[in-house]
């Protein structure tokens, strides 16, 4: 089987110290004292705890609810009773806190009730929403929600679809070994995204340094019979970058700003299409990853382990050397060391290292840039490092999103060749998150300025209203003044119209006019008052059933202060107003 | 004769070029100030009135007529003043008052007795709450102006700093110390 292989630009080659781990079996972890499991696990939505502590949970009994479309649900990794629903260290490199369920195992590891799913007879939404609760994320280190990348993009026709088993970084061989021993779960995962996304091609990337897991893949793929073509590719770090892996397997080159969707390319990872499958074929969700321990230990290995295991813990299987100072999660390309030994695995992690400097000796300073273009020449995405790491050193990071600071995929081949030992990663992820916080900043100031600018309307607006009821309040006024006032001429009138002018009004005319006017306004006030009155009386406290001896006492006591004080009218101490005043008025 | 032509020629540009001027500056009139605009892009919009203007706008118009400083306004720190110097050509000054970290305003739900004072205080409208019902803030949407603090006639309302979260994180700027070795052992001589 010979298939045209591309190259892409750049990539480096690391020591790959991936031998030391793959001469063991995949070993079952056994349960940990605690397990810590973060609810934020994948990217988008943040999932809400549906458990408190105290509450007794089962074996993939849900714990954490997917908020919105984006967004995964979280299972609790064994049974046991929950103690704790909050903040817990992350392995993160800020070492801040996030939300956790904190599960305390009683050690029967007993599972809630679960079937396999009904995939024969199940709509592609189905699956894609069966996937979500499962908690089905991308398992190669990005942890995208892996239902949301199942839908076909409508416009363009899906050609490839590519599954990364490339595992191109050093020290990790969690894939390698998944693909030798569990091939065929595999293949059936990668059958479930095909019956979804309806690809020309499958094609499955491995690079050459496995040729055990190329060669398991193959017979797993011939024994089910699919068309599935195992492809090897030559070892280059980083050719397991999604980007990269496409571009070698179909030539295809993924603009800036767009997705590989786009050119009809969709990437899965090979850990993501056997947890895809183990989720329908035994309806068990998402609660354990394989990773790789090794780097400073006696016995490196690959484990099964519960998502929420304390790295610790997981990491003193692998017996470390005494000079151990720290664990890096991840490859030592893009990994980084966790704040603690307290931090949970969670599905992101898929290798442990323990650190030592022995194993990775303190980098010597840092030193001036001689632009010798090594950083360019090493690039996968053929970025110019050097003009990233000027702009974002200056802090001119406009002009590091001229130079498309955002298609660097942090992958570290720069850092690794640069003579003069310049953390240029860092530099860009420093650079990258000040964009991001201005980006958030300018949308906060943006929103604002708009509910500013439109509570200013708003109060214009009700100005502008009110001086208008108030305008037609007066000319309603004024019109029945004219009326009242005609009305009683015509009755006055015959009999003794002049007569109030002489007696009352001693140069006084407008008087009489205005008199009747407001001696209807104070009728209206009246009726009101004696309204709200009538609704007092007749509102009774409603929780004054159940009371007993001493509190009617007190209620007793309280009523007679307030009518001392005055609060509360004597119904006797003011007169009706509504009576003077419609004598008045009349 | 010939120079009268050569003035004749140039006369006639003139009145043509003029007339182009004229139907252009008709033409391409621009509403407004741009340069206010500009200026009121770098000023954060917490409308909080700290630079003595009745909101950014009014303060953006006043440094674009040259009345007012560009460093009145804390919320935007040294960093907008700078960003306002090389916008303006104008000098960088220190701000006048102190530069506060981002706050957003909390209600003491118990204590509030639903006076709606602070509702009508908010320059963004972030209270929600009515007349003798408890009133409570959309933390999303408080520019922590301060504006609603003085008239609360319980003071129920308080300023809490925001702090860092896994979401809001920022890489630090690389670091690289130099001679580490040196500032750990000098604490020893010193105890020796």
């Amino acid at each position: 089987m010979l298939k045209q292989l591309f190259k892409f630009k750049g990539g480096v080659k690391p020591p790959t110290n991936k031998t030391q781990s793959t001469t063991l079996p995949i070993a079952g972890a056994p349960i940990p004292s605690r397990l810590v499991v973060p609810l934020h696990q994948s990217i988008g939505g943040t999932p809400r705890p549906v458990v408190q502590a105290g509450d007794t949970v089962l074996k993939g009994q849900l714990i954490g609810e997917a908020d919105g479309w984006i967004s995964a649900a979280v299972h609790a990794p064994t049974s046991g009773t929950v103690v704790d629903v909050g903040m817990y260290v992350q392995p993160h490199p800020s070492g801040l806190d996030a939300q956790c369920v904190v599960i305390e195992p009683d050690g029967r590891d007993q599972w809630i009730a679960h079937a396999p799913f009904d995939y024969a007879h199940a709509t592609p939404d189905a699956v894609r929403h069966y996937l979500q609760q499962s908690g089905v994320v991308g398992l190669g280190g990005a942890v995208f929600p892996t239902h949301g990348k199942l839908t076909a993009s409508k416009t363009v026709p899906m050609d490839e679809l590519i599954i990364n088993g490339a595992e191109c970084e050093p020290f990790i061989t969690c894939d390698d070994l998944l693909m030798r021993e569990r091939a065929e779960d595999v293949v059936r995962g990668i059958g479930v995204f095909r019956d979804l996304l309806k690809p020309k091609k499958v094609l499955i990337g491995i690079e050459d340094n496995k040729p055990e897991a190329a060669a398991a893949m193959r017979a797993a793929v011939n024994a089910l019979g699919e068309q599935f073509l195992v492809v090897q590719v030559p070892t280059l770090y980083p050719a397991g970058g999604a980007k990269q892996l496409i571009r070698v397997l179909t030539g295809k080159e993924v603009p800036a700003s767009k997705r590989s969707t786009d050119l009809g390319v969709q990437c899965f990872n090979v850990a993501t299409a056997y947890t895809a499958w183990c989720a329908i074929a035994t309806g068990q969700p998402v609660i354990s990853r394989l990773v790789t321990v090794s780097g400073n230990v006696q016995a490196p290995r690959n484990y099964e382990v519960l998502i929420g295991t304390p790295m610790g813990e997981l990491l003193q299987l692998g017996q470390p050397h005494p000079d151990t100072d720290g664990i890096v999660m991840g490859g030592p390309m893009m990994g980084f060391l966790v704040p603690n030994d307290t931090v949970p695995v969670v599905k992101a992690t898929n290798c442990l290292i323990a650190h030592s400097e022995r194993l990775f000796p303190p980098k010597a300073p840092e030193m001036p840039c001689i632009r010798c273009g090594a950083c360019g020449e090493a690039c996968p995405h053929e970025l110019q490092p050097f003009e990233l790491y000027w702009n974002a050193r200056a802090r001119n990071f406009g002009k590091t999103q001229e130079f498309h600071i955002f298609d660097c995929i942090e992958c570290g081949c720069c850092s690794f060749v640069c003579p003069s030992r310049i953390p240029l990663v860092q530099y860009f992820r420093f650079a990258k998150s000040e964009i991001w916080a201005r980006e958030r900043e300018k949308n906060a100031a943006d929103e604002a300025k708009v509910r500013f600018e439109f509570k200013q309307y708003r109060e214009e607006r009700e100005k502008a209203e009110k001086a208008e009821k108030l305008a037609k309040a007066a000319a309603a006024q004024a019109a029945k003044k004219a009326a009242e006032a005609a009305a009683i001429a015509a009755v006055e009138s015959p009999s003794e119209t002049p007569a109030p002018a002489p007696t009352e009004a001693t140069g006084n005319t407008p008087l009489p006019a205005v008199d009747p006017a407001q001696d209807a306004k104070k009728a209206a006030i009246a009726a009101a008052m004696a309204r709200a009155k009538a609704q007092r009386e007749a509102a009774q406290p409603k929780n004054t059933e159940t009371l007993n001896a001493d509190q009617a006492r007190e209620l007793a006591d309280i009523e007679a202060r307030r009518q001392q004080a005055g609060i509360v009218e004597a119904r006797t101490a003011v007169p009706p107003p509504s009576d003077a005043a419609t004598q008045k008025a009349e | 004769m010939d120079i009268l032509l050569a003035i004749a020629i140039m006369a006639l540009g003139a009145v043509v070029l003029g007339a182009a001027l004229g139907y252009a500056s008709i033409k391409f009139k621009v509403e407004g100030d741009p340069l206010v605009e500009k200026i009121e892009a770098i000023l954060p919009q917490t409308q909080c009135g700290q630079c003595g203007y009745p909101g950014c706008k009014p303060y953006a118009e006043a440094i674009a007529k040259g009345e007012c400083d560009i460093n009145l306004c804390p919320p935007g720190g040294m960093e907008g003043v700078q960003r306002l110097a090389d916008l303006l050509g104008r000098e960088v000054k220190p701000l006048e008052a102190e530069e506060k970290p981002k706050q957003v305003a909390i209600i003491d739900e118990n204590t509030c007795i639903g006076c709606t004072l602070c509702i009508q205080a908010c320059p963004v409208d972030a209270i929600v709450g009515a007349a003798k019902q408890m009133h409570t803030i959309i933390a999303q949407q408080c520019t922590g102006c301060e504006l609603c603090l003085p008239p609360c006639p319980v003071e129920c309302i308080r300023m809490d700093t925001l702090t860092e979260n896994i979401d809001n994180w920022k890489w630090k700027f690389p670091v690289i110390k130099i001679k580490p070795e040196a500032r750990q052992a000098a604490p020893l001589e010193d105890a020796a």
